[in-house]
């Protein structure tokens, strides 16, 4: 079993459409991914110095109605505090909308998938009401850019980005000999959070060799990291924890605190083989399947240690190894794989997909909730599960159901016939019970619902 | 029910009274829907996801080291038992601890030590493994003592929420479902679904329970009668929309109650919110106030069935002794587990406590768990469900020794 395009475009992509032709080769695949970025290019969603700057409004007009000497006055900031806000929201929802955008019209499925991937391994999200609207933008500009690159240069930037900074408390931690505690007087101190997680989550894996004195000595070489919202990101020196750290075994830093030093030790970590291991799990799991394969594995995790983490060596044997083109129920799709993959085979134009918060609530973020993919929003910052049955659970399911039965008919009006749509949807290898339902529904919206609500098209 | 087939026991059990059938005749319903479940105690279990920090939910204000440690501790802390007292943030839990109905235990963890990793510890706690077992238990402790029960049925145990839950996963059939959700299906399309997920047994198995956990708000819709297509469309776009408050702790509480008043018999959520790292004077009163919701929903809604109720709240690990340098905590070790309900011995704080000195702590940093968390929630079980300890011992919790009873149900 090798590449087949069809199962490519389901299984690696956005799913399959009467219009665009997904690509026929892993060497097409790979080719589009190095290239140019079309669908950031169609439908922008700006970085997130944007969103920076409207965090500052927002603040500044907050600061306007404490200060403001008359109730009317008062009353009138309030007013401009909560336009601004609504604005941010808007714009946030409007990068939403672009994503979805991007799944039904791209050429090139691998790259939306792998930004969603790669976004949910560096899960950051807005615990706090700064960076709440600024989860797309950091998707954007931290990882997108380095989804065809090198494995440390992602995570470099990740690293040095004001969302995931707040997210996971860095920007509260100073060491506690530095000139900055020196100073303040105050309980100043480490917070290990960020520590843990990117040794954990983001590069070796919560069963990698670290132990608690690792962490602690990661936190304290993390100390400098910095964001505000006057300057976003900075190195701050004064806040570094002084002397040098040892995480597994190495020794950082020693001189003057550099940003250098941590990408040194980030460097490093990324070529241990636990980090190898803990990637190549995950690729698989997210892509193939549950249980993936040893030998796809292995592969992977080779691939990644030969070339110190090139993530297009590594994507290249994902798309070549036989494990991953088995026949047989692949993995379900995940909410938003699902409703973008649906829109895809409904053969939308973009006004179909409608730009207010309300509707977009309405059809997409709202169902999105309920079956169990709170956009941007996951539990914790190990991001969305992967196994199947979290995904399918009976109220889950009755949320896919509802939307496959309710959405297309909301969207389109004008639906197609599901007797085509199932040759659509399945690039011709529907099975034949779905074929019978297809023709059988009573309406036409019944029908476009049961084969989108089918395992068929739920797996990949 | 094992062999739920799309007409549902409850359409059945309807139609049957309509008629005015003698339901002990009909071979449909088993006794067991009858007599409800095999016993008649209620057990709700709450996981505080997050790590709760037991030292400020249940703070040991007579231990001398605690005010250097806590300095930040503030507000007017109800007086427990002259030693702890309680966060003012759950002082609306004083009547149930006046009148025994609310317990504590301090200084108790799971078996999972020095990684601090939530998702391990989470793991950990709903699996109810020992460390050496953790990765190779896929089922949830709740599941497992259902598998231990005879008699249940679908609905005997819930998961109630949006959220997943280790704790219930497994062998044992449980329902899952969140208080706002109906599948409402015409005839036609339901057997057209019935059709196309026929072959995969996990979309097949969730459709099927989804219809009959739905049966009552449709019945409810539609009078029993079938459903049209017109109907079923309405519903559904209905559906598609998250309901306000759906996911508060009022709503589950009061949909965990609603359903414990009936044939259920274990009801399981979460409450979240609990990661206080950094400004912990505002962020744990509000998570604590939740779970003091959810608790006094349990106890308004339940009736008559409080008196048969036990509810354990507990966390995956506890936090640092110290404030961190940013007024929260980080991870830590020991931590405590609430108990409230009417079958509760209440109006105690048990465990042994291990003192705050520097050299008392476990690593220099955490409160020293004196025992094992699961050790409480199997002599719960043990009382309230005549579990033997051996079978808790061997296969609900493996490996836990259950150690002395501390007598927690009346």
């Amino acid at each position: 079993m090798r590449f087949d395009p069809q199962r490519a475009a389901i299984r690696f992509g956005c799913g399959l459409s009467p219009k665009i032709a997904p690509p026929s080769s892993v060497a097409a695949t790979l080719a589009l991914l190095q290239g140019a970025d079309n669908a950031a290019a169609d439908f922008p969603i700006p970085g997130f110095e944007q969103t920076r700057t409207a965090l500052l409004e927002i603040r500044q007009a907050r600061r306007g109605i404490r200060k403001a000497p008359t109730d009317a006055e008062r009353d009138a900031a309030r007013k401009y505090q909560r336009q601004l806000r609504r604005k941010l929201r808007a714009d946030a929802v409007g990068w939403f909308r672009q994503g979805l955008l991007r799944r039904a019209f791209t050429e090139d499925g691998f790259r939306e998938r792998l930004t969603f991937f790669w976004a949910d391994h560096f899960t950051a999200k807005g615990d706090s009401a700064r960076s709440r609207d600024g989860v797309m933008p950091y998707v954007e500009e931290a990882i997108r850019p380095h989804v065809a690159g090198r494995f440390a240069d992602m995570l470099k930037s990740v690293v040095t980005h004001p969302v995931m900074l707040d997210y996971l408390d860095q920007i509260r931690s100073v060491g506690p000999n530095s000139d900055f505690a020196q100073k303040r007087q105050r309980n100043e101190g480490v917070n290990e959070n960020f520590a843990r997680e990117l040794l954990e989550l983001h590069i070796m894996g919560a069963d990698g060799p670290h132990t608690q004195a690792d962490i602690r000595q990661m936190a304290k070489l993390l100390t400098g990291l910095h964001f505000d919202l006057k300057r976003g990101f900075t190195f701050r020196g004064e806040r570094a924890e002084p002397g040098a750290e040892t995480v597994l075994g190495q020794s950082y830093g020693g001189g003057p605190p550099r940003l250098a030093d941590i990408f040194d030790a980030l460097e490093h970590l990324v070529r241990h083989p636990a980090t190898a291991r803990h990637i190549a799990r995950k690729l698989a799991v997210h892509f193939v399947s549950d249980t993936p394969d040893t030998d796809l594995l292995a592969d992977l995790a080779a691939a990644f240690t030969q070339t110190e983490g090139d993530l297009i060596a590594v994507y290249e044997v994902l798309l070549s190894h036989p494990a991953a083109w088995r026949d047989g129920p692949g993995n379900v799709k995940q909410p938003i794989d699902f409703i973008g993959s649906s829109l895809r085979a409904l053969d939308l134009v973009p006004r179909h997909v409608p730009t207010g918060v309300r509707a977009l609530r309405r059809v997409a973020l709202g169902p999105l909730t309920l079956m169990g993919q709170d956009w941007t929003n996951p539990v914790g910052p190990d991001g969305w599960p992967e196994a199947d049955a979290d995904w399918i659970t009976p109220q889950r399911m009755a949320a896919r159901i509802h939307w496959a039965m309710s959405a297309p008919f909301l969207l389109r009006r004008v639906l197609p016939d599901p007797r085509d749509f199932v040759q659509v949807a399945l690039g011709g290898a529907g099975r034949d019970d779905l074929i019978f339902a297809a023709r059988a529904a009573e309406t036409r919206a019944e029908g476009i619902g049961i084969i989108l609500a089918s395992p068929q098209f739920q797996r990949t | 029910m094992a062999s739920a087939s799309p007409l549902s026991r409850r359409a059945l059990m309807t139609r049957s009274l309509a008629l005015g059938c003698s339901l002990a005749a009909s071979p449909l319903i088993t006794p067991v829907t009858m007599a409800s479940a095999p016993w008649d105690g209620r057990l709700v279990v709450i996981i505080l996801r997050g790590a709760m920090d037991g030292l400020d939910a249940v703070r040991p204000v007579g231990d001398p080291a605690f005010a250097a440690l806590r300095p930040d501790v503030t507000g007017d802390a109800p007086d427990l038992d002259g030693f702890f007292a309680l966060n003012p943030a759950l002082t609306g839990l004083m009547p149930l601890w006046r009148a025994g109905e609310m317990g504590f235990v301090h200084a108790v963890s799971t078996p999972y030590r020095d990684k601090r990793s939530h998702f391990d510890g989470q793991d950990i706690l709903e699996a109810g493994s020992g460390t050496d077992i953790a990765g190779r238990l896929r089922d949830g402790w709740l599941n497992r003592l259902l598998q231990e029960m005879p008699g249940i049925e679908s609905d005997t145990a819930y998961a109630v929420g949006r959220g997943d839950m280790l704790l219930l996963k497994g062998a044992a059939e449980v329902a899952n479902w969140a208080p706002d959700s109906a599948l409402a299906l015409s005839p036609q399309a339901q057997r057209l679904l019935d059709l196309v997920m026929h072959d995969d047994p996990l979309f097949r198995d969730a459709m099927t329970e989804a219809i009959e956990l739905s049966q009552g708000r449709i019945d409810a819709l539609t009078g029993g009668e079938d459903l049209d297509n017109a109907t079923m469309m309405n519903t559904m776009q209905d559906m598609m929309r998250p309901k306000r408050g759906a996911d508060s702790a009022e709503t589950i509480a009061a949909f965990a109650a609603e359903r414990l008043r009936g044939d259920s018999r274990i009801a399981a959520f979460s409450l979240l919110g609990f990661d206080t790292h950094a400004r912990q004077t505002v962020q744990l009163p509000r998570a604590l106030d939740r779970l003091q919701t959810a608790i006094m929903t349990l106890r308004r809604d339940l009736g008559e069935v409080w008196q048969k109720t036990a509810i354990v709240a507990m966390t995956e690990f506890g936090r640092t002794a110290r404030v961190n340098g940013t007024s929260g905590t980080d991870h830590g070790t020991g931590g405590a587990m609430i108990l409230a309900g009417g079958a509760l011995r209440g109006g105690r704080v048990l465990g042994a406590w291990p003192g705050l000195t520097e050299a008392d702590l476990y690593q220099r940093r955490d409160l020293m768990p004196t025992r094992d968390v699961r050790a409480y929630a199997g002599w719960i079980m043990r009382d309230l469900f005549q579990l033997s300890p051996d079978v808790i011992e061997r296969t609900v919790f493996p490996g836990v020794d259950l150690g002395a009873d501390p007598r927690l149900i009346l």
